[in-house]
């Protein structure tokens, strides 16, 4: 097939395309990925019973706070890797900053109560957090590159960590309604840890998963 | 912003908006900018460049929803050609083959090049072996310039299965193009 005849096939009948289609296909992924990470959490743990109680407590709030943050840089730079010319730009920066603010958080508890040091980082359930915040993150994971394979990354192994990312501090929400644990060195260990596990296998299987 | 950037923005963005003539004419100067820019990058290939230009070619339009149309258009296509460029060069020799650095997003409208050669691969045979509810509206419609709803007649299909056909046709079309390079 010669070129010019390629051009007026592809040409012939192209219709128009909406624009800025991945706007509502992430957002579809990110509720696909919540509602399933919910469904597991309610089904698999349960939600914890003092949930109305813990409410009031500023550490239940800034342990939400934290993979949301996470959450808005790493869409953040999913939608923008889904893009061929869209440089990373801020997302770095908007990843950065959380985890950064929960290490000063931990600093200063581990520095307030030196003797409890062992307590404040391993917790009670820090196994429990690496296996459920990976496993929640598995509705997300798949909506999420679902839609990333529906675009065009050019950086298949960064933009599979985004994504892989995304998924995980989506499941690390939901799994905070679950987990008892309210100090900032346990969140700002393994929970990172426990959504750096999906980003972990996001950045292993892109380059194969998403080629186009 | 340079004149052709605004010219072939001009011409994908009628196009993105549904109109054919546009779409045309920008694929059609796409394709020799392409050519330019790729003949110069794969001059040790002189015989892969028809067939990467058509590929990009290819990729544009499969990907042409991923374009944002405050983004510049040098960039977007830099990031495609590059990305088709390299992903063939990783499979023929490796990044020695590279006459120059890929990184200046703006050589991609540098030159321009109307001279096609013979694409050695043929993408008119490799369309053959597509499954037919993809090839059929393919054919009919993208080549006989049939209407949708001409071809779901005379398929059998009905008009939503027509168009999902020719969508996921084309994306086939380049992933059958992937695959036999890695044969």
């Amino acid at each position: 097939m010669k070129t010019d005849k390629l051009i007026a096939m592809l040409a012939s009948d192209a219709g128009a395309v909406a624009p800025r289609v991945w706007l509502p296909r992430y957002a579809l992924a990110l509720g696909a990925g919540l509602i399933g990470a919910a469904l597991l959490m309610v089904l698999l743990l349960g939600v914890r019973p003092d949930i109305a109680d813990a409410v009031r407590l500023p550490m239940f709030w800034v342990k939400l706070a934290f993979p949301t943050a996470l959450a808005a840089g790493a869409l953040l730079a999913a939608v923008r890797l889904s893009r061929p010319g869209v440089a990373i730009g801020r997302a770095g920066a908007m990843l950065a900053a959380p985890v950064l603010a929960i290490w000063v958080l931990a600093a200063l508890a581990l520095l307030a109560a030196p003797e409890d040091r062992a307590m404040l980082i391993w917790g009670e359930t820090w196994a429990a957090c690496l296996v459920n915040i990976p496993l929640l993150s598995v509705p997300a994971f798949v909506a999420v590159f679902w839609v990333m394979k529906s675009l065009a990354p050019v950086r298949p192994a960064l933009a599979g960590a985004a994504a892989g990312l995304l998924a995980g501090a989506l499941s690390a929400i939901i799994y905070a309604l679950h987990c008892p644990e309210l100090v900032a060195p346990f969140i700002g260990l393994w929970y990172l840890l426990g959504m750096l596990i999906p980003a972990a296998l996001g950045a292993m299987i892109g380059p194969q998963l998403l080629r186009w | 912003m340079s004149e052709r950037e605004t010219q072939l923005r001009a011409l994908l963005i009628g196009g993105l908006g549904g109109d054919e003539a546009a779409y045309h004419a920008f694929l059609r100067n796409l394709s020799a900018h392409l050519r330019g820019f790729l003949r110069v990058r794969l001059a040790r290939l002189p015989d892969d460049v028809e067939d990467l230009v058509q590929e990009t070619l290819l990729a544009v339009h499969n990907q042409r929803h991923t374009y944002d149309p405050g983004q510049p258009l040098t960039a977007w296509i830099h990031a495609i050609a590059r990305y088709k460029l390299v992903d063939l060069l990783r499979r023929r020799a490796g990044r020695e083959m590279l006459n120059d650095p890929l990184d200046d997003e703006f050589a991609v409208f540098a030159v321009s090049d109307t001279d096609a050669a013979d694409a050695r691969r043929d993408l008119g045979k490799l369309l053959e072996q597509l499954p037919d509810r993809q090839r059929l509206p393919i054919v009919h419609m993208k080549l006989e310039g049939l209407s949708v709803a001409e071809v779901a007649r005379a398929t059998g299909m009905s008009e939503a299965a027509v168009k999902v056909g020719v969508h996921r046709g084309l994306k086939a079309l380049a992933a059958l193009i992937r695959n036999k390079r890695e044969e």
